[in-house]
């Protein structure tokens, strides 16, 4: 049997409540095992101008590098009280901001470890599909040797990679389009 | 190690990213075609919620407030399936939509026409064993935009699924069968046309209840996984 996948829509303008109530934007508790960080990503349009109605997704490893779900079976430490999922709008900035632990490095398939990264997903009024992207973390050695990092041209990497504020967070422009888009992902 | 990946959609499933008769999309639409990406485990894993607590209730709209809201009450109930038919079990579904008169309990929502201090518009549901979920609420209303002249959505609740994995998850909206305007709607005709059928629920007069309430069933299909898994061997 095989059936037709059902279509992607646009989250639309008036998504709340279900969407957002219930999920913090704070993953980690600090009985979480590992490095905190703080995440501020900014949604740009293709003009650069802030996306003040979007909303952003969050998927990552513990900090052992294990993602809590039945099909991560290798033996590393699982935390229960870490889910690695996490959800924010964001604000009249354009900015979703969230509190977490640095992930661990997580295999690759063919061989090799991948560098330490957040997987990221953008839903807007006027994104029709939900926008895949990863987020990097600058000063990271393991940059250069990162499998999806090779599969991206030099020029573009960058789009992928957030730095530190004077603060101290980590911050990821995500241009949705025009100068310096972002790298998106069919995954 | 296990690397159960997950099929890549045919072409002519979902919409482009940029829909010119959708007037936001062009701003918002990447130019560049997205790198595909081999699955690993960051994308073949997803968050479950499975300890999300789902309050008794919250799959029924009408009864989520002090008095019942105004409109048409009705089932919307389906399953969540893979392509290969098979049942996706335990997942968390969240709808929201507006009122019978055709606007949002949103701050952003100013389209003149009451609000329903009786409803609120957002759901949850979890689906059974066999993939079912099951929602009591009442019909929206269709709803005026700007995005052109006399520009009307048509009656629409939205759904979000995560499925699996991180490869897996998807928003997408339910419309009503031979809804008139949705010939005329931008969003819905951005779908390639064979596969918008897809997204109209089907009048189940199987579900309807006598006395109480009409039905409709909106099976809701997610990317199944690659044929051969290659495990521990």
């Amino acid at each position: 049997m095989n059936r037709g996948l059902t279509p992607s829509q646009t989250i639309g303008p008036f998504y709340f409540g279900t969407l957002v109530n219930g999920y913090r934007a704070d993953l980690a508790s600090s009985a979480v095992a590992g490095e905190r960080v703080e995440l501020a990503i900014a949604l740009h349009d293709v003009d650069g101008a802030a996306i003040p109605d979007g909303l952003v997704e969050i998927w990552q490893a513990n900090s052992h590098g294990r993602y809590n779900h039945p099909d991560d079976r290798r033996n590393l430490p699982l935390d229960n009280r870490f889910e690695g999922f996490g959800r924010a709008s964001t604000d009249a900035t354009g900015v979703a901001r969230f509190g977490t632990v640095k992930p661990g490095r997580v295999p690759w398939p063919q061989g090799g470890l991948q560098a330490s990264h957040i997987n990221v997903s953008v839903f807007a009024r006027g994104v029709l599909n939900r926008l895949a992207t990863r987020l990097y973390f600058e000063g990271d050695p393991a940059l250069s040797e990162d499998p999806v990092l090779r599969l991206v041209g030099p020029a573009r990497r960058a789009t992928l990679i957030a730095r530190r504020d004077q603060a101290g967070a980590w911050q990821l422009p995500i241009h949705l389009g025009g100068a310096g888009e972002t790298v998106f992902f069919d995954c | 190690m296990s690397e159960e990946t997950y099929r890549r959609p045919a072409s002519g499933q979902h919409p482009p990213s940029r829909f010119d008769p959708y007037k936001s999309t062009p701003g918002r639409a990447p130019r560049l075609p997205a790198i595909v990406l081999p699955h690993s485990l960051s994308e073949i894993t997803g968050p479950h919620l499975r300890d999300e607590r789902l309050d008794a209730g919250e799959s029924d709209l009408t009864r989520q407030r002090m008095g019942e809201p105004l409109g048409e009450r009705i089932v919307v109930q389906g399953a969540v399936l893979d392509e290969d038919g098979n049942p996706v079990p335990d997942a968390l579904v969240e709808i929201w939509q507006c009122n019978a008169a055709g606007r949002y309990h949103h701050p952003g929502d100013q389209h003149d026409a009451p609000l329903d201090p009786n409803f609120f518009g957002g759901g949850r549901a979890r689906t059974d064993a066999m993939g079912r979920y099951r929602f009591v609420t009442i019909k929206p209303g269709a709803y005026p935009w700007r995005n052109h002249h006399n520009a009307w959505r048509p009656a629409h609740i939205h759904f979000s699924l995560f499925g699996q994995a991180f490869a897996t998850r998807l928003i997408t909206q339910m419309y009503f069968p031979n809804d008139p305007l949705l010939a005329f709607d931008p969003i819905y005709n951005a779908v390639p046309e064979r596969a918008r059928p897809r997204l109209q629920a089907a009048f189940d007069m199987d579900a309807t209840q006598p006395d109480w309430a009409l039905a409709y069933r909106f099976d809701i299909v997610l990317r199944g996984r690659a044929a051969t898994p290659m495990d521990n061997a």
